[in-house]
C-alpha cells in the first residue's frame, strides 16, 4: 500500500483501522453541526431512530441562516429547534455564522466535523476534516455519534510565490475554481500545500477551504502548522496537536501547482462560481448593492481590508452597502476598533452577525434589477433573491472599491 | 411516465430556492420544486417520471429539501452524467434513485421520449439507444432496506460497512 493522504489518516483515526482510498467506513465524529434550517429537517428523522442524542456537548446548533427570525414561519422553525435543543440538553448558538464560530471556539486540528451545511469545509483551514452532509446524516450522527463515509481521493494544490499587491486569498480560490470548474473536485478532498501556504494565516485559509465546497470537494484542508498554533493561541485555546501530513509517497489523484504571484483581483460573473474574470474585464459595471459578509469573507481581517480602501470616503449615493460581520467576535472586535462606526459614517448599513444576505432570505434580498457585488460564495440565479438579479463574487477589496464607485472597481488604485 | 429535461449544473437553489424553504411539510415542499426555474414542473409532474439532466446535478447547498421535494413529487429516477456530492449522499440516504449515464446518451433524450431502467442499463424506448446505468452500491443496498433511517431501526450503524456486499 502506498503512503497515506492526510484525509485518509484522519478518517482512519476515526474508524479505528487503516482505510484505503475508496473504502466505505463508519467513523466516529468529533463535532456535529447543524443550523436553523437543516436542524428543522433533522428532528423528525432523529426521533425515528433515537430518544437521546449521543453526547449533547458534541452537538452544535446555530441560529444563523435566518436569525433574528424574518418571518412567522422562521420563528416557528426556530421554536421547534429550540424545543429540541432544550429536550436534548444541546446548547443553542446565536453567535454568527456556524463555520466562523466553530473555527473561533471549537474546531481542532485532525478532528472530524460533520456539518449539515455545504460550507462546512471552511473548518479545513484549522487542519481538521470538515465535510458537508444533509439533515438525515446529521440526525444519524446526533443519535449515534457516527457517520458512513467513503474515503476520498485527494487533489493536492501547491501554492507558490507571493500574493501580489491588491490580491487576496479570495482571488486565488476564484482563480482556481475557474481553472478546475464547479465540479472539478467532486467527491474529492482538496489539500493545500506549497511554500506560500505557510504565509496564509488561518482566516485566509478558512476562505480557501470555504470555497472548496464550490468546486464540489468533500473537504478542503490545510495541514495544521505554526499558523494554526498562532491562531489557537490568539483564541486562547491552544493545546498541543500532532502536525499530521500526507506521506511523501501518498497517492494523490493529481497535484496542481499555482504561482500565486500571477493572480489578479478576480470577479466571478453570474450565474456560476467558475466564471471568474480579471476585474479589468467587468470594471465599470453599474451596481446597486454591495454585500460584505458571509463565512467566506467577513472576518476582522476582511473588514480591515475594506476599511483601508474606504477610509475617509463615502459609499456612492444610491448604493446599498451592507456589512454583516461573520460572528459576534468579529462584530465586537469591529465595534471596539471603530470599524463599524467608520463604515456607518461612510453610509454602510450594519447588520447583526449571521449569514445575512448571502442566501436571499433576509437583510438584503435582491430585487429584479439589482446587481450586487458580494464577498460570499455563490452567484447562482436566485441565490440572493430575484432570479433576475445579478451577483458578482469578489474579494472584500473589490467589494469596498465597488461600493465607493457604484460600479465594479479595481481596488488597487485605492491601496497606493 | 414522461421525461423532464434539464441542463448542466442544476443547483439546489433552483430545485428548492432558499426563500421557499420555510416549511418542514413534505407536501408543501413538493409544490415549490423548480418553482422559478420551471414553474409547471410541480403542477404537472407525475409519479414515475424521469428527470434527465446535464453534469453536476444538485450542486450547491446541502439542503436535503432538494431530494425530499423530488421524492415527494414522485420522480422515479434522475439520470445525469454526474451528481454533486452532498445531493448524491442525501439521495442515497433517502432512496432517491440517481443514475449516471454517458453524455452522448443523455443528449439524445428528448422530453417526448420513453425511458426504461433495465438490468443495469437505461434504455430509450423511442430511439432504441441504451447506456450503462451507474448506480451507487450503497444506494442499492439501502434502497432494499427502505433508506438509511429504516435500516437503522433494525441494524447498528456499524453494520453499514457490510451492507454493500
Amino acid at each position: 500500500m502506498a503512503g497515506m493522504t492526510l484525509a485518509q489518516k484522519i478518517l482512519s483515526a476515526h474508524a479505528g483501522r487503516k482505510l484505503a482510498i475508496g473504502d466505505t467506513a463508519v467513523i466516529s465524529v468529533d463535532y456535529v453541526l447543524a443550523h436553523d434550517t437543516t436542524t428543522a429537517w433533522a428532528i423528525e428523522p432523529f426521533h425515528e431512530i433515537a430518544k437521546r442524542v449521543f453526547d449533547p456537548s458534541k452537538i452544535f446548533i446555530f441560529f444563523d441562516h435566518a436569525f433574528p427570525a424574518p418571518s412567522t414561519q422562521f420563528a416557528e422553525m426556530h421554536r421547534k429547534i429550540g424545543a429540541f435543543c432544550k429536550e436534548q440538553g444541546i446548547k443553542m448558538h446565536f453567535d454568527g455564522v456556524c463555520h466562523q464560530v466553530m473555527a473561533e471556539k471549537f474546531t481542532y486540528p485532525n478532528a472530524f466535523l460533520l456539518g449539515a451545511d455545504s460550507h462546512t469545509p471552511t473548518g479545513g483551514g484549522m487542519g481538521a476534516m470538515c465535510c458537508g452532509f444533509g439533515s438525515t446524516d446529521a440526525a444519524v450522527a446526533m443519535a449515534t455519534g457516527k457517520a458512513w463515509v467513503r474515503v476520498p481521493q485527494t487533489i493536492r494544490i501547491n501554492l507558490e510565490g507571493n500574493l501580489p499587491f491588491g490580491v487576496y486569498p479570495k482571488d486565488v480560490i476564484l482563480g482556481i475554481a475557474k481553472d478546475l470548474s464547479s465540479e472539478g473536485a467532486n467527491y474529492k478532498a482538496v489539500e493545500f500545500g506549497g511554500s506560500a501556504i505557510a504565509d496564509f494565516d488561518v482566516p485566509s485559509r478558512l476562505t480557501l477551504c470555504n470555497m472548496c465546497a464550490e468546486i464540489g470537494a468533500k473537504t478542503g484542508i490545510v495541514p495544521a502548522d505554526a499558523q494554526t498554533r498562532a491562531y489557537l493561541e490568539k483564541q486562547g485555546r491552544y493545546k498541543p496537536f500532532e502536525e499530521l501530513r500526507s506521506d511523501s509517497d501518498a497517492e494523490f489523484d493529481k497535484v496542481l501547482t499555482y504561482d500565486i504571484s500571477k493572480f489578479e483581483p478576480t470577479v466571478s460573473t453570474p450565474p456560476d462560481i467558475d466564471r471568474g474574470v480579471p476585474v479589468s474585464q467587468v470594471e465599470g459595471t453599474p451596481i446597486t448593492q454591495v454585500f460584505l459578509g458571509s463565512c467566506t469573507n467577513c472576518r476582522i481581517e476582511d473588514l480591515a481590508v475594506a476599511y483601508r480602501i474606504m477610509k475617509g470616503k463615502k459609499v456612492m449615493e444610491g448604493v446599498k452597502f451592507i456589512v454583516t460581520p461573520a460572528s459576534r467576535q468579529v462584530y465586537e472586535q469591529a465595534l471596539q476598533n471603530g470599524f463599524l462606526m467608520e463604515f456607518s459614517k461612510m453610509g454602510a448599513t450594519i447588520a447583526p452577525p449571521g449569514c445575512g444576505a448571502c442566501l436571499g432570505r433576509h437583510m438584503g434580498v435582491l430585487g429584479d434589477d439589482d446587481v450586487c457585488v458580494s464577498t460570499s460564495n455563490r452567484n447562482f440565479t436566485g441565490r440572493m433573491g430575484s432570479p433576475k438579479a445579478k451577483i458578482y463574487l469578489a474579494s472584500p477589496a473589490v467589494a469596498a472599491a465597488s461600493a465607493l464607485e457604484g460600479k465594479i472597481a479595481d481596488p488597487r488604485k485605492y491601496l497606493k | 411516465m414522461r421525461v423532464w429535461k434539464f441542463g448542466n449544473a442544476i443547483n439546489t437553489d433552483l430545485i428548492t430556492p432558499g426563500r421557499y424553504n420555510i416549511t418542514t411539510d413534505r407536501r408543501e415542499l413538493a409544490k415549490v420544486a423548480f418553482i422559478e426555474h420551471r414553474p409547471e414542473f410541480a403542477r404537472e409532474v407525475k409519479k414515475g417520471d424521469f428527470i434527465v439532466a446535464g453534469r453536476n446535478f444538485g450542486c450547491g447547498s446541502s439542503r436535503e429539501t432538494a431530494v425530499t421535494a423530488l421524492l415527494e413529487c414522485g420522480v422515479a429516477a434522475i439520470i445525469a452524467p454526474s451528481f454533486a456530492r452532498i445531493f448524491y449522499r442525501n439521495a442515497i440516504n433517502n432512496g432517491l434513485l440517481l443514475v449516471t449515464a454517458d453524455e452522448a446518451f443523455i443528449s439524445g433524450v428528448e422530453e417526448s421520449h420513453q425511458l426504461e431502467m433495465r438490468d443495469g442499463s437505461v434504455v430509450n424506448l423511442t430511439t432504441g439507444k441504451s447506456a450503462a446505468a451507474g448506480v451507487s452500491p450503497m444506494l442499492l443496498a439501502l434502497q432494499k432496506h427502505g433508506g438509511l433511517l429504516s435500516f437503522l431501526k433494525t441494524h447498528k450503524i456499524d453494520e453499514l460497512e457490510q451492507v454493500q456486499q
